[in-house]
This record gives structure tokens, sequence and C-alpha cells, in this order.
């Protein structure tokens, strides 16, 4: 019942109809300018943040390079603690496994801890054809999922609403899924959340089979880890007989003390806060104290591809804090949705071509949806150089057009300048016909830069790009290179 | 102390004011400053639109035209960092151990305007004039490829006459990003009007910035919109005196 | 193959010749915030959660005092006298909630993220009991704060399930705007003794 990203357009196009849209902009300049002013705040009260960012990369970083050994301490710790472990190679295989448990049951619902993961993997369209449905427990994927609509955001699915289109959405479709709203439903977010308690409250008390998803596992306990705040994770994890847990394979850290580190940068980093309202930890099954059959699936889904690449195996350390968008400017005033992926922004436009890779235009055009300014570095709690990687995945998405028969524009563009820049002699001409090219804009133009220079009036083919808002200085008559041979730097 | 100018292909094409301005201010501070002929650009338009193979020659060109010199000066917080931080990316992808050598010797060597001033020169006060309103806007690759941190702003603080304003949301990227202002520019110019709506609201007269191609995209759109406000590299401010006032 | 194999394959495949880390750097301590307790109760205030001080003899009428008559299921464990109160015997979901609260004690409190974590030990009983009444009242000792959250890692049992709690339940999903109470607790109340 909620919509699919499959089929979006590119990023500039999509971009541009995102920035037409003048509520969302609003939405989103008001949500994420909030949530970075928290997250500088609580980030400022700690002394060693940078030192704590170096033990949480470091910890990530180590687990990932000894992966294969982790997984397997892992699934034998789990099995141990009494659950069982299946291994998902791609999204189908791990729908399946999902469904075959809750089919097992004989159950057509299941309740869902909000989860990156079996977004990824489409989990509630799967169990949808299966005849399951699956409730979000979570308030901001309701709002996606009663809304039809799309997650734009990873920690706030729906921060692209604002509180009188979240009421909209309550009044209209809670009551075709159980319980309606209130009819004096006004759109204050904490009647709101009122709501959404009153109509989950039967869903979680009913419910059979749970499906979550993990922050991290923890491999020598077998323990899994979520961490949350309004308490439907809780619910979720405690209450229902079964519970299917989907986990990534680059969730697994080492061992219980190397959750320190995290669990001090995550909510920090995430909702701005000292510590989130809960994290729940458990291994396996505990006799007589929640869900008494476990499962967790061991999810790769591309990220072995991602792991086998040098320079893009660290976006692998991401644990999905979404410190990154709340602080990019491009996410900013276009959105989540632009992206066409449940991870969107900075992350999202290097782990989307990493664990995919960059053959379809909509994946290509991801790395170069970045002005590459270095915000999302800056925050990223476990260090990941998310420009370094951007570059890199643009070289991948160039290198995979080498072969093309008929070249893009751009590359001729690139290689001739290219040609121009490795040879000085040549650059020089080039200046010359600038200079040239400069006289004959300037004697045209009517508009005169502050300062006095003239202007380059709006130009025709790929220079319109800049010229359809922007002035352009018409290029100067002399070159610096010809001002320095002609004066002698100056001197004469 | 052998200094070499690295004046950077926009400047040297589109803004030869500001390379001027640099000869002029260093001289005052007795420092001549070399411009090898040879050099053209530092590859960073290559490599920020992945063509990496494109940019091995021009790197090479780089690291040729400047081998040899104490330090390379370059009035760009972007070049320089592309200089120090992804020259060694080139490099390695060219699989040449004698680039990525060269490399290993001109990064660390490249300082970027205001770095050379301060680290270099150790001076703040240039003993520059400029009787104008003045808001600076710190670009995103000086300020956290380089990490500049406030050394431009020190220097525009002892410019006598000067009086300058804080810029709302400074830090906080213009949208230029090279070839992103072409591939995605309703999306860069979104950006830009935010960054011109901020400078229009302190009411400065001139916008400072120590990257001019940054300046083109802000000054274009301020130009557009017919907003009277002047956009000047920080070297013009910094070589500016009552004798001779950019 | 094995999808499990096949994982395992790729990933070895992924990491050769890639040299494993080396050791890690160990995460920085937290400086020493003077008096623990205050930091304590200042950080779990902050959540709008509620903190009454009292003696041990009265810890009882403490208890008492947070639940203001409101009825209350206790877990087998718990070292404390509270009138009126269902002994958690296996109660079902729908039993819990018709039940306004609960009281549990704590394995352990983190005053630098006021955070009170419990291990559902019998004094604090499974884990449904502490969730679906709406008011949860939460004794801690004084002697049960610790600085920060590597203190309390160590303290704790991987193999127990665990519960870290920092405030009422609360919820930033629309507009960013936290506001309390969703599923969990509502009204979170710590009475803490020493």
């Amino acid at each position: 019942m909620s919509g699919t990203f499959v089929g979006m357009p590119a990023f500039p196009t999509a971009a541009r109809e995102a920035l037409g849209d003048t509520q969302l902009r609003r939405n989103l300049a008001h949500a994420t300018h909030t949530i970075r002013d928290k997250r500088a705040a609580v980030v400022a009260e700690v002394e060693d943040w940078e030192d704590l960012r170096l033990a949480g990369a470091a910890v990530k970083e180590a687990a990932l390079r000894d992966l294969a050994t982790h997984l397997e301490t892992l699934e034998e710790s789990l099995t141990r603690a009494g659950a069982t472990v299946h291994w998902a190679r791609d999204a189908e295989e791990a729908c399946a496994i999902v469904a075959e448990v809750a089919r097992s049951h004989g159950v057509d619902e299941v309740v869902k801890v909000k989860s990156m993961a079996t977004g990824e993997i489409g989990l509630n369209e799967a169990l949808e054809a299966e005849g399951i449905l699956a409730w979000e427990t979570d308030l901001a994927e309701l709002i996606v999922q009663l809304g039809d609509d799309l997650p734009s955001h990873i920690l706030v699915p729906a921060i692209h609403r604002n509180r009188a289109e979240v009421r909209e959405i309550f009044r209209r479709r809670m009551g075709d899924v159980g319980r309606p709203a209130p009819d004096d439903l006004t759109d204050e977010p904490a009647v709101l959340a009122g709501a959404a308690r009153e109509h989950l409250r039967e869903k979680f008390l009913r419910a059979k089979v749970a499906v979550s998803g993990a922050n991290f596992a923890v491999a020598d306990t077998g323990t899994l880890v979520v961490v949350e705040s309004e308490g439907n994770g809780r619910m979720c994890l405690t209450l229902p007989e079964v519970l299917v847990s989907v986990v990534g394979i680059e969730k697994v850290v080492a061992t219980w003390s190397d959750l320190d580190p995290m669990l001090r940068l995550l909510p920090r980093s995430s909702t701005g806060e000292r510590m989130n309202p809960y994290t729940s930890t458990w291994s396996g099954v505990t006799p007589g104290d929640g869900p008494q059959e476990v499962h967790v699936v061991l999810l790769d889904n591309g990220r072995t591809r991602a792991l086998a690449d040098d320079v893009g195996r660290q976006a692998l350390r991401c644990i999905r804090c979404s410190a990154c968008l709340n602080v990019c400017p491009v996410y900013e005033r276009v959105g989540g949705h632009a992206y066409g992926s449940v991870y969107p922004g900075p992350i999202g436009a290097i782990l989307n071509p990493l664990l995919n890779g960059v053959a379809d235009e909509q994946t290509a055009s991801l790395p170069y949806a970045s002005s590459l300014c270095g915000a999302c570095f800056e925050v990223c709690p476990v260090r990941i150089d998310i420009p370094s990687v951007l570059v890199d995945q643009r070289a991948a998405v160039v290198d995979s057009h080498r072969g093309d028969r008929v070249p893009k524009a751009e590359a001729v563009a690139m290689k001739t300048a290219a040609w121009a820049f490795s040879d000085s002699r040549r650059l020089a001409w080039a200046e010359k016909a600038s200079g040239l090219a400069g006289r004959v804009l300037g004697r045209f133009s009517r508009t005169t830069l502050p300062g006095g220079r003239t202007a380059a009036g709006r130009l025709p083919g790929p220079a319109a790009g800049w010229t359809g808002a922007r002035d352009l200085p018409a290029p100067p008559t002399e070159s610096f290179r010809e001002w320095w041979d002609r004066t002698d730097g100056g001197r004469t | 102390m052998r200094v070499a100018l690295q004046v950077t292909c926009v400047n040297d094409a589109m803004f030869p004011d500001t390379g001027k301005a640099v000869v002029r201010l260093l001289r005052r501070l007795g420092v001549e400053v070399d411009f090898p002929q040879a050099q053209t650009c530092c590859g960073q338009p290559m490599v920020n639109t992945g063509y990496l193979d494109e940019a091995v020659p021009v790197v090479r060109t780089f690291v040729d035209a400047f081998a040899g010199y104490d330090a390379i000066v370059t009035p760009s917080g972007s070049c320089a960092g592309s200089a120090r931080h992804q020259h060694s990316i080139v490099a390695d992808r060219s699989g040449d151990p004698a680039l990525v050598a060269a490399v290993a010797e001109t990064g660390p060597r490249t300082y970027e305007l205001s770095e050379f001033l301060v680290d270099v020169l150790g001076v703040t006060d240039v003993g520059a004039y400029f009787p104008h309103r003045v808001t600076y806007h710190p670009t995103c690759h000086s300020l956290r490829m380089l990490g500049v941190g406030d050394r431009p702003t020190r220097l525009l603080e002892a410019v006598r006459g000067i009086e300058l304003v804080d810029l709302p949301n400074a830090t906080e990227c213009c949208g230029f990003g090279g070839t992103f202002a072409l591939k995605n520019a309703d999306t860069s110019i979104a950006m830009g009007a935010d960054k011109a709506r901020h400078v229009r609201d302190t009411g400065a007269e001139v916008l400072v910035a120590g990257d001019n191609s940054c300046l083109m995209h802000v000054g274009g759109l301020l130009s557009r919109q017919r907003a009277g406000v002047r956009v000047m590299h920080l070297a013009e401010v910094l070589a500016s005196t009552e004798e001779n006032d950019a | 193959m094995s999808a499990r194999d096949e994982i395992l394959r790729r990933v070895r495949s992924a990491l050769s010749g890639v040299s494993p880390a080396e050791d890690l750097p160990p995460a920085p301590r937290v400086p020493d915030r003077g008096d623990l307790v205050a930091l304590f109760v200042e950080r779990v205030e902050d959540y709008r959660a509620v903190v009454t001080r009292c003696a041990v003899a009265d810890r009882e009428a403490a208890v008492a005092e947070a639940l203001a008559g409101a009825s209350v299921v206790v877990p087998p464990g718990l070292d404390l006298d509270v009138p009126g109160s269902v002994v958690d015997d296996r109660l079902t979901a729908d039993e819990l909630d018709r039940i306004d609260a609960v009281v549990t004690r704590a394995r352990v409190g983190i005053a630098e993220t006021g955070t009170i974590v419990l291990d559902h030990q019998p004094d604090q009983g499974r884990r449904a009991i502490s969730l679906v009444p709406d008011l949860h009242v939460c004794i801690v000792d004084v002697s049960q704060v610790v600085p920060d959250i590597p203190d309390a890692i160590a303290l704790l049992d991987p193999a127990r399930p665990t519960t870290w709690i920092s405030g009422p339940s609360a919820t930033s999903d629309i507009e960013l705007d936290r506001v309390e109470g969703v599923h969990g607790p509502r009204k979170l109340h710590v009475v803490l003794v020493g």
C-alpha cells in the first residue's frame, strides 16, 4: 500500500520537480535546521567528540575487515542462544524467508519496527503479494504507509510532511485499516502522536509475528540491538510470539564492549539527544520473556559488492544516523524522494551505487548530486569520507562509459580540456581566443557588473545552464599569463 | 625561499586581477613570486567530474611546472585542496611511481593564500586599506578540505577602514560545486539564491571570498538580481592601499 | 552452493588482500563530572521524567506517592511492599493493558545520559510488564549510578535482555518537534534511594 521508487527519473529531473514545491521546501528547511541545531548542541557537550568518532570508525572498520570470521561467530552465538539463522543473498531470498516464517504460523499480518533493511528489500510489498499485511508502527513510517507515500529521510521518513498534512492523512486513512482517528483530531504533534498510540495499540496487542531490523549485531554474544524512541520497537520485540530480524551483514561489531563508542555516537548524531528514549538488546530466546521463536536473516543484497571496493568500503560503516542528510545543502532543498531510494542524501548518493552498481541512469546520477562541500564528512560519527567516495563513484560512472561507441558531450569536453591543460602553449592559445570572445561579448553586453566589469548576456548551448539565472563576467581581454609576459610580472 | 604563484586556470583566463593582486601583495611583503609559465590547471575539473585518466597528464603538467619550489601559493582554497588531497588519487591511478613521488613533493608545499600569509610569512596585518562594508563567505574547500579556520577573517580584521559584518549561515555551501553548477543547475541556483539572500541581508557593499569560482556563481546571481553588491577576491582586498584602492 | 556459503565466499573474496585492522584506539573516557547523582537527576529530569529522592526507610512511601492510587503490577522478585499490587504471573498483554502502572527496580543508572537500564532480573520482571502500563515507577539506588555508557556496558551481561530507558517514550517524527508519550510508558517516575 505504499509507493515504489521503481522508475524514478535521474536526480536532476527529480530535483527540479521537488524544488518547485514551496511547501516541501519550507517543511524541509524547518526540519533540517531544527535537527542540525539540536545535534550541534549535544555534540558540543562531548569534549572528546573527535576521539570518539575515531573510536567509532575503528570499531566498524575492524569488524568489516574481518567480516567472514565475525559472521561465522555471530551465527554460532545466535544459534547457541536459541535463534534460527538464515542467510539471504538478495532481496528476493530475504523476503521469501520472512514470508515463510509468517506463513508457517498462519498469520495474515505482522507488526514492524522501522528498519532500513526491510525498506531496501521491499519487504512490505513482497509480503502483501503473499496475502500478509505488514503494519508499520513507527510514527513516521505509519504516516508514509497511510499516505501511500515514499520515505524521504532515514530517521524521519515523513520529514517532508508538516503537521497539517499528517492530520489530514490520519483522518482520511486510519479508519480504513483499523481504529479511526478521533473526530476532534487537531494538528498538534502531541495529539497526532496520541492518535497513533490508540490506532496501533490493538495491532501490538494481537500481533503474533513481528519483523525488525537491528542497529548492531554483536558477534561474540549473538546480541542484536535496536535503538528507538517511541516504544513501538519494544512492543514488537517483546509482545509477539515470533520475531524475525533482517540484519545487513555490515551491522556486525565484534564484541559487546564495542557497543560503547557506537551508543555514545548514534543518539547525539541522529536525534540530537544524549540518549534515545529506548534501546533494546537481546540474545536469541530468553525463556519466559519475549518471543520464544527468534529468527535472524543475514542479508547481503549488494553489501559484498561494496565491501570489495577499496575506497567505497567505508560506506558500510554507516550506522544510519542521518546526520549527513540533515546538514546537506542539496538534501535540504530537494528532499529525499529525488534520490529515488530508501537511502537518500549524501550517504544514499554513495551507498546506492556501491550496492547496485552504476549501470542504470538513475543510480549513475546520484554521485553527482553533491557540490562536494564536505559538510557530511564533518558530521559523520564514523568518519565516512563521503566527498572522496562521491568522486570515486563519479569515476566509476565515467569508467563504465569508456567503451561507448559514441562518447557523451561531457566526455568530449573533458578530453578537450585535458588536452589543453596538458600543455601551457595550448592553454595560452585558448585564452587568446577567449580574450577575443571577451571583446566581442563585452561590446554587445548591456549588463555591467558591480565593480565596472561587463557581463556576457544569456549564452546559447551548455552555457545556458549557467546564464539562465546567473550573469557571467565577459572574459577579460588579456589573460594573467599575457599580462605577466607583457609587464615582466608587473615590474615594467 | 623560492615561491611560485599558481594562479589557477579560472583566474588566468577570467580573473587576472586576482593574480595581479597576489603579486602586488606579496611584493609589498617582500616576497618575489615566480610565475612558472608551464602551469595550466590543477586538474580538479576532471577529477571532480570523474575523469581520472584525463586528469593524469594535467597533474603531471602541474608537478613539472612547480618542481623545485619551496612554496606554491594559490589564491584558491579549492585548487590548494586539489593539490594537497586529490593529486595523490590521480597519481595512484596512473600507476607511475615517479608521479606518485612528485605529487608527494608538491602537495604539502601548496598553500592557499591566507595560509601562506599567516603560517609561512607570519603576518596578519598586511598593511591594507579598504574603506568598505564587507562580508566574508568561507568557501567549502578552504574551510573543510584545508581547514583554514579563521585565517582569512584575521587578515580582513586587520585591514584599515574595513567594516566587516558577519554573514548568516556563512559555512553553508554557495552551490557552485564545479560541474555541479551545470549538471544540477536548478539545485545549484537554489543554493546560490539563499546565499545571495543572506549576503543582501548583511547590507554589505562587497562580498569577499577566497575562491573566484564561488564568487562568479554568487556574484552572477547577485548581479542578475540587481543587488548592487560587488564580489571581490580576498587577495584584491588585501592588496588594496590608500594609493591603490581596488 | 548454499546462500550462507555463497555470502561467506563473496566476503572473503571481497577482502582478499585487505589487511586486518590494527589495534582499536581506546574510546575516550569521560572527564570527571563531579557529583554523579546530581548529574543523573538533572539529566533524567531533562527528559521530562519525574525524579523523587528519598531515604531507604521512605522508599515505600515515595513509591505510593508516585502511584497516587493507580492500579499496579510488580515483578515477582521486587524487594518492596506495594500495597494492592498484582504480582506478574504471565499476565497477557491485554491484561497488562488494563493496569495503570508498574513498579520495578533497575540494574544501573547512567549519569551522563540520564539513562536507567533494566536487565530484567526477578526484581525488574520480564520486558512486557515495564512496557505496557502507562506509568513506570523505577527504583534506583544511588550506588547504582555510574558515570557513562561504557561503565554500564561493563556491568551488564549481554546474555540477558536489556532495556535502556531515557525518559518517557517520545517522538520527533512530526516536524522534528519532540513530544513525549507514544507507545511506551508516557510517564516515567524515578525513585532515587539513598
